[in-house]
């Protein structure tokens, strides 16, 4: 309890004189700020686009794409092969009592970019009618649906800010044909809304497709997925990859967050070693200027241990101070903040960062324990200090 | 037998420079008796603050025993050192040695926060020690507020406030002109004379030592000359 008071005590003391040096103070704040601002903005990066593409999708959903592809631009599902799955029997039923399974069809469009005015790749979904029954998520917000035999489509939100010319009422060139945008869609912020959606046959006429990149199924109850997948790898009329719809998704951001795993591994560690240091070279000085005053307290029988425990504290408070200030900074500039990516189709996704408090809390820890080891060295120097030599430097 | 307050018994200090000894101080045999007012004098590298040093406990010697109030303090390790010095020694200094962030109050508690007292019995005992020094309207003044010979009575009452066996004070009024250092030095007298504190006090100044009560003079770390008890 005694060592308590004391160690608070110094805290305070140690607190109060940084006013006195705060140029040699503001060091590590402004350090530590740095850091955890980089770090903080690089990781809700990736949360955010983890965060869309988890969210795209449901448990009750299943994707069937060609054995091998990773991704439905690069599989093909011919007609035949799509009344096979179809007619499997953890396949759900609509209300019409026809299967709750819906062939699409993936096509890239380029269209210019509204922030450089070059042109991206956007993603063109052929999509019929089970696939409208299957996602209830998906809202058309603006506009009405396309009507199946004519070239319409409708465009997601996200392709909605991110490219040029895709308003309600205008009219597109795709791959040689003019199509009118007839609506605006959501789709609960999912990757969806970077995609341009049409009509599955008129897709399939008019950019001469016969067959599908993928089929979507509802599955008659979550757990049915295995059944489902078992039955048709091992039919041997097919040869396809089965994946829960939110699996695939996820896969497709696995590389950018590992990109984004390793620069903020590889940024963190370097920022990181540059804050110790800063860190380390503030308490140095201010373990120094205060030489006379800690042999005082300490000719006054204050313990080594209290100097050592306020030392480090005070460096901690520094690191707290600018950690804080970090997060918060990467809160007020990037949380919400909108940006699109290449994803693994090499089609433009738009995704928020996401300055959760999970990632606050890290930065949080990170200050601290660069704020540990920066103050751990001087407070040692500190507490060995001989006291009667101490008392000379006045 | 005269018991001793402070007994000192063939104490030497060696510090060891590279491959190089320098004896400072050497079978150093010294009594202090409670009570006493003793002002050390001698050339300035006579070893005087290193004296002082291991008798407040700053320090340990090299060789030779050192009791205060019969208990040996050469043989304590640095904790149980510490803690002998928070209860039994106040120390002054010739720079004052007083917190800056801190007003004339707080630094005066500073050694009672090593105690078991409560908040509001160290506040009565800080107004006590504020009040022997002639500073309890300063008490919320920060260090740079006042005046040196303040600073230093400032830095008395916190030597006092604990209400230690030893004064040890280091040049008290090196840093003084003469009105203040005598103010500084009736101060010390009276705490001597009318609190019985035992004072050990090293001094350049023979005027200043004219206010102790016995007077020992060193050279190349020996006692030389001087009326000890
Ligand atoms: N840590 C140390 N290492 C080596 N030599 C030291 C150390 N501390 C003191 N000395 C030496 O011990 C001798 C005595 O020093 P001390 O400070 O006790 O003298 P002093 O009588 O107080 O002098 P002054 O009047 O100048 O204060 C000096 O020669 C000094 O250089
Ligand atoms: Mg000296």
């Amino acid at each position: 309890m005694k060592f308590l008071t004391q160690t608070l005590q110094l805290i305070l003391i140690n607190l109060k004189s940084i006013p006195g040096r705060w140029g040699a103070t503001l060091v590590i704040v402004v350090g530590l700020a740095g850091v955890v601002g980089v770090v903080t903005a690089l990781q809700s990066m990736s949360a955010g686009m983890v965060a869309t593409l988890r969210s795209t999708g449901s448990p009750n959903r299943a994707i069937v794409l060609k054995g091998g592809s990773n991704s439905e631009l690069s599989s093909f599902i011919t007609r035949d092969q799509a009344v096979v799955i179809e007619q499997s029997e953890s396949v759900a039923k609509g209300t019409d009592g026809k299967a709750l399974a819906s062939g699409e069809l993936i096509l890239i469009a380029e269209r210019p970019l509204r922030r450089s005015n070059t042109d991206s790749n956007v993603s063109m979904r052929g999509v019929g009618a089970a696939g409208f029954a299957m996602r209830p998520e998906v809202k058309i917000i603006n506009g009405r649906a396309f009507k199946p035999g004519l070239q319409e489509i409708i465009v997601g939100a996200k392709a909605l800010e991110q490219f040029v010319g895709l308003e309600v009422g205008s009219s597109v060139q795709i791959r040689g044909s003019q199509w009118a945008v007839v609506g605006t869609f959501t789709s609960n912020g999912d990757a969806h809304e970077s995609e341009v959606w049409v009509d599955i046959e008129t897709a399939q006429s008019a950019f001469r497709r016969n067959g599908y990149s993928s089929m979507l199924v509802q599955l008659a109850e979550p757990s049915a997925f295995e059944a489902f997948k078992d039955g048709l790898t091992t039919d041997p009329r097919l040869q396809v990859d089965v994946l829960n719809e939110i699996d695939y998704f996820s896969s497709q951001s696995r590389s950018f967050t590992r990109i984004i795993g390793v620069l903020v591994t590889v940024v963190g560690i370097i920022m990181g070693l540059g804050a110790i240091f800063a860190a380390l070279n503030t308490m140095y000085s201010a373990v120094a200027a205060r030489t006379v005053e800690i042999a005082t307290l300490r000719a006054l029988g204050f313990g080594g241990a209290v100097v050592v425990l306020a030392t480090i504290a005070e460096a901690m408070v520094l690191a707290l101070l600018g950690g804080a200030i970090g997060g918060l900074g990467a809160y007020a500039f990037f949380n919400g903040y909108t940006v699109s990516t290449l994803g693994a189709g090499f089609t433009q996704i738009a995704f928020s960062f996401r300055v959760t408090p999970s990632l606050l809390v890290t930065g949080m820890i990170l200050s601290l324990l660069v704020g540990f080891l920066g103050g751990f060295f001087p407070a040692l120097r500190a507490a060995r200090m001989q006291i009667a030599t101490a008392l000379r430097a006045a | 037998m005269t018991t001793a307050l402070v007994s000192i018994r063939g104490v030497s200090k060696r510090y060891t420079r590279g491959k190089q000894t320098v004896e400072v101080l050497s079978h150093l045999d010294l009594d202090i008796a409670s009570g006493d007012f003793l002002a050390l004098m001698g050339p300035s590298g006579s070893g005087k603050t290193t004296l002082l040093n291991l008798i407040g406990g700053l320090d340990q010697p090299s060789g030779g025993e050192i009791r205060v109030n019969d208990q040996r303090i050469d043989t304590l390790s640095s904790g149980a050192l510490a803690r002998w010095r928070a209860r039994h020694v106040g120390f002054v200094f010739q720079f004052y040695n007083l917190l800056p962030v801190l007003s004339a109050e707080a630094n005066v508690e500073l050694p009672l926060l090593l105690t078991d007292l409560s908040k509001a019995q160290r506040k009565k005992n800080v107004a006590a020690a504020l009040a022997v020094v002639g500073l309890s309207d300063r008490a919320t003044h920060k260090p740079n507020e006042l005046s040196g010979g303040q600073q230093q009575r400032v830095a008395i009452a916190r030597a006092l406030v604990g209400d230690p066996t030893l004064l040890v004070c280091d040049e008290p009024t090196g840093d003084l002109d003469r009105k203040t250092a005598d103010e500084v030095l009736t101060l010390l007298q009276d705490l001597n004379r009318n609190y019985g504190k035992t004072i050990i006090m090293v001094t350049h100044d023979a005027k200043a030592a004219e206010f102790a009560t016995h007077r020992l003079q060193m050279d190349k770390g020996a006692l030389v000359a001087g009326e000890a008890a």
